[in-house]
């Protein structure tokens, strides 16, 4: 299988998109700790990136370069290699090369400018959004043939989770405020990757304010060894369970 | 060597495949005819695994090849149009693909690659090729791995005479090795001479299965189109052939178990 | 050399002027409870390091009770140690542990009660229900003693310094663990709090009830149960003091309830889950302040008037200020927000259009506080964009006018 995947990595390293996003990453996170004397706002920008612009990325860039190698599993299909082990292959291959991009245009920034937890579970929530955007694309691609409709399925989730999906939060909180919602609020956030990526880096960027009123809950679960488990467990079943969808479907289909 | 029972596929309402039964064995040139659409490219990417029957089965020796993908260590396979990484050039095409196979006794057949002199281009992007050339790659790919199967979508079709020559006394070649070789076209003429059975599929059904001598013999025609021509001419006007459709090949069945 | 101890020598051996009690194994004491009441005022008690087990000794002469090496003073867990009562009394140097517990009574491991002019200082008070607790007093000193309680539940924890009904107290350099209350004040008045560290307390670092006319100056109040309550006081000064790390759902750095005519200047609020809460407060002036990485910088709630928050450093804080209302009567003027976004073309230092340290998001959480989770959220941003725009739900009234573009230069004790 890693022979295949060296074969996705070189050929999107070839493409040189991903060279591109690398760079602007670097771009943005160095002039961002350059320009602002207070790094600590220059990681909120950075938080913004990590939570918006590397899901998009990953899923635009993920179903581009699904159907642009169509041609490659086709050749590889004729060959005895079992097709769990070549959609796998392009999964390993984009994961791998998009948040090796992020390591390295946020990763550096972050290292050399804000070395500590928030820095850290800021970087590690890029990755992990990475490897769960790029599973969720390929999820969508494989559904359909037509690049258009792909692209279109792979943007129409990226709004979802960064935007629609936390406003129907918001509607549901603020309408039902009179209510108990901690556990429900809890539940919530498990059900969005970005939100949960958001609330792990903010129990080190804002321990202060979330100590406060049902905050203190998310510091009790979140916080504790089995709430770090956790997060970890949901973000990986948010990177498998797409994949192993994908993986169900790809050996289903005809090609 | 292949054991196909009962294959059935549909595209929606399109009915590729209805009801294919047939058996392969060693030895056997078998060119695959019919009309575009007729299911050709189907049944061949069938037995690739490409495509998903919906029922019925594929033995390759005698084994379902649902779930493994080991026989296709045994097949060479050149598609109809061959697609390949844009961004790769065609040596490094080749290298991947000698890295992918399992090839175990190690020796290359590399006679193609050099008559069709892919020596001198092995620095040639694949997106600028012409459709020619990446037909050559496909070839020099499915003969490479001397494989026993050898499975050929359109062999001739984008290429030069030249190219088509050495292409034809190729595969004379591997007929003569034993090996089983699966051909379609929809133009029989220039692979007459190689030619050991004939298959006909049209909408999806199979028409005939045949030796070419017995098709030549029950019709007296010495051209084997015009013979097939003529059975289907037959077939289609009443109904009923001097000569059974498909041949029963229970004794190739037990010989390829 | 030779002769100021000769002098030292018949100063000693003068009876009934100044003696020196020596208590220890083979002194002429066994016991300090013999030495006290041996004793005449004036004289010094000199113990000798050791183990005392003591049930509750009162002293009422004016004596010095010197410490050699820290003697262990022990409870037995059921006694209070000393109960001073008097005036001219110094207690230096003891270790005091395993005073009592009492659900009846306020036990301490020493009680000052109607005295005045006592020092204690240097001593070391462990696992006391109560440190010292002093009522009815005036004019002392509690200085450079440490202490560490029973850190269990808000009921069975008393106070570290617990002082009622006094006047004229100074605190100063005591380091407090593990009570209910670090510092306790009710009902006193013209004292001072000072270079205290107050640390890992069940309830507050500091309690203010009914106390007016008090300083409390350089103190740090760290890392405690609800951070510093000021309540029902007025001419309160709160100046160069350090609120870190109050954390909880009721945790404040520094919580104002009922308070009139005080001065808060030149503390650092860092890292609390608000910074001041303010409830029913006037008139306080709120000036020279680092406010910085709090949930909350400020609360003021709408029960508040005429407060100011004037040259104060606003730096990282998830909020700056939230509110309850959309009444606003107090002023914030001239500080340095960090979210401002603002420009200054005419280049005087200050931005040219107001600061809103309300956002829309806070008031949302203030209303529905589960709505936190969506805390940082592209959702959220956009919300506060659009209510920067175009005001609807934040108070409107409740902005900087003249904000600073550049942060003050304020000292940020660390």
């Amino acid at each position: 299988m890693l022979k295949l995947s060296k074969y996705v990595l070189y050929d999107i390293v070839r493409s040189k998109v991903i060279i591109a996003y690398t760079l602007f990453l670097m771009a943005v996170s160095f002039s961002l700790f350059q320009m602002e004397d207070n790094s600590g706002k220059a990681v909120l920008s950075l938080l913004n990136i990590v939570l918006i612009v590397v899901p998009l990325i990953s899923m635009v860039f993920s179903t581009i370069h699904y159907y642009n190698s169509y041609e490659f599993i086709e050749l590889m299909l004729s060959q005895p290699v079992s097709r769990t082990k070549i959609l796998l292959s392009e999964y390993l291959g984009t994961a791998l090369s998009l948040s090796s991009s992020f390591l390295i245009g946020v990763g550096i920034p972050v290292v050399l400018f804000y070395f500590n937890s928030t820095g850290i579970s800021l970087v590690l929530t890029g990755c992990l959004l990475t490897f769960i955007f790029t599973s969720l694309a390929f999820f969508t691609s494989v559904q359909s043939r037509d690049k258009a409709r792909g692209i279109g399925a792979a943007l129409m989730l990226w709004f979802y989770f960064a935007l629609i999906y936390d406003g129907l939060v918001l509607l549901v909180l603020f309408t039902f405020s009179d209510y108990p919602l901690e556990k429900l609020t809890l539940l919530l956030s498990s059900l969005n990757p970005v939100d949960l990526g958001r609330i792990f880096i903010m129990l080190k960027m804002d321990i202060s304010a979330l100590m406060g009123y049902t905050g203190a809950m998310y510091k009790d679960f979140f916080g504790s060894g089995t709430g770090a488990l956790y997060t970890i467990g949901i973000m990986l079943l948010w990177m498998i369970t797409p994949l192993l969808l994908a993986v169900r479907s790809f050996n289903r289909k005809d090609l | 060597m292949i054991t196909i029972k009962n294959l059935h596929k549909k595209f929606k309402k399109l009915h590729a495949l209805n009801d294919v039964s047939a058996s392969f064995s060693r030895g056997q040139v078998v060119s695959l005819i019919g009309p575009n659409g007729s299911g050709k490219t189907t049944l061949i990417k069938s037995i690739l695994g490409i495509v998903k029957p919906d029922a019925g089965s594929i033995l390759f020796a005698g084994k379902s090849i649902d779930k493994q993908v080991a026989y296709r260590d045994n097949i060479g396979y050149m598609p109809q149009i061959g697609r390949y990484p844009d961004n790769m050039k065609i040596g490094q095409v080749i290298e991947m693909v000698k890295n992918i196979r399992n090839h175990k006794d190690g020796t290359l057949d590399d006679e193609l690659f050099f008559d069709f002199k892919m020596d001198e281009m092995q620095d040639k992007n694949m997106r600028s090729l012409s459709g020619g050339t990446r037909q050559k790659v496909s070839a020099v790919l499915a003969f490479l791995f001397n494989p026993d199967v050898l499975i050929l979508d359109e062999p001739t079709a984008g290429l030069d005479p030249l190219a088509s020559e050495i292409l034809k006394d190729k595969i004379i070649k591997e007929k003569k090795k034993g090996k089983l070789i699966l051909i379609t076209s929809h133009v029989l003429s220039d692979l007459d001479e190689l030619t050991t059975d004939v298959m006909y599929l049209q909408d999806g059904k199979l028409h005939l299965y045949q030796t070419v001598e017995n098709i030549k013999q029950q019709t007296g025609e010495t051209r084997l189109e015009k013979a097939i021509a003529q059975v289907m001419k037959r077939y289609l006007k009443d109904g009923t052939a001097t000569i059974p459709m498909t041949e029963n090949r229970e004794a190739d069945y037990a010989k390829a178990i | 050399m030779k002769n100021l101890f000769l002098i030292a020598c018949v100063l000693m051996a003068l009876p009934g002027l100044c003696r020196t009690l020596v208590v220890g194994k083979g002194q002429t004491y066994s016991t300090i409870r013999e030495a006290v009441a041996a004793a005449q005022d004036r004289d010094t008690i000199l113990v000798k390091k050791g183990t005392y087990y003591i049930n509750n000794i009162v002293i009422i002469k004016s004596i010095y009770l010197i410490g050699e090496n820290y003697p262990l003073l022990h409870g037995a867990d059921k006694y209070e140690i000393f109960t001073v009562s008097g005036k001219d009394i110094t207690i230096k140097g003891f270790h005091f542990t395993n005073s009592g517990y009492s659900a009846m009574n306020d036990f301490a491991s020493v009680k000052i009660i109607d005295a005045s002019n006592i020092i204690f200082e240097n001593n070391r008070v462990t696992n006391a229900y109560f440190g010292v607790h002093i009522a009815n007093s005036h004019h002392f000193t509690i200085r450079s003693n440490y202490f560490n309680g029973l850190t269990k539940s808000e009921q069975t924890t008393g106070n570290g310094i617990h002082l009622w009904k006094c006047n004229n107290a100074l605190i100063e350099n005591n380091e407090i663990h593990g009570h209910r209350d670090g510092i306790y004040f009710e009902f006193v008045t013209q004292s001072l709090i000072q270079k205290n560290f107050s640390e890992g307390n069940i309830r507050y670092g500091l309690h203010f009830m009914f106390s007016n006319d008090n300083w409390y100056v350089e103190n740090t109040f760290k890392n405690n149960g609800a951070g510093v309550a000021v309540m029902y006081s007025k001419q309160v000064h709160m100046l160069l003091n350090h609120f870190d790390s109050n954390w909880g759902a009721a945790a404040y750095g520094l919580l104002l309830k009922e308070i009139n005519d005080s001065k808060i200047d030149s503390n650092t609020f860092y890292q609390n889950t608000v910074g001041i809460y303010m409830e029913g407060t006037n008139r306080i002036n709120v000036t020279n302040n680092v406010f910085k990485a709090n949930g909350w910088a400020a609360k003021v709630q709408a029960s508040c008037m005429d407060n100011t928050f004037f040259h104060n450093n606003f730096l990282s804080n998830t909020f700056d200020v939230g509110t309850n209302g959309t009444l606003v009567l107090n002023t914030f003027n001239n500080n340095y927000w960090d979210k401002y976004e603002g420009y200054d073309l005419n280049k005087d230092g200050f931005g040219d259009v107001a600061y809103h340290p309300v956002s829309m998001y806070s008031t949302i959480v203030e209303n529905s506080p589960n709505t936190l989770m969506l805390l940082r959220s592209f959702m959220v941003s956009l919300l506060d964009k659009a209510e920067r725009a175009i005001p609807s739900l934040t108070p409107e009234n409740l902005r900087d006018d003249q904000p600073l573009m550049k942060g003050l230069k304020l000292k940020e004790k660390k």
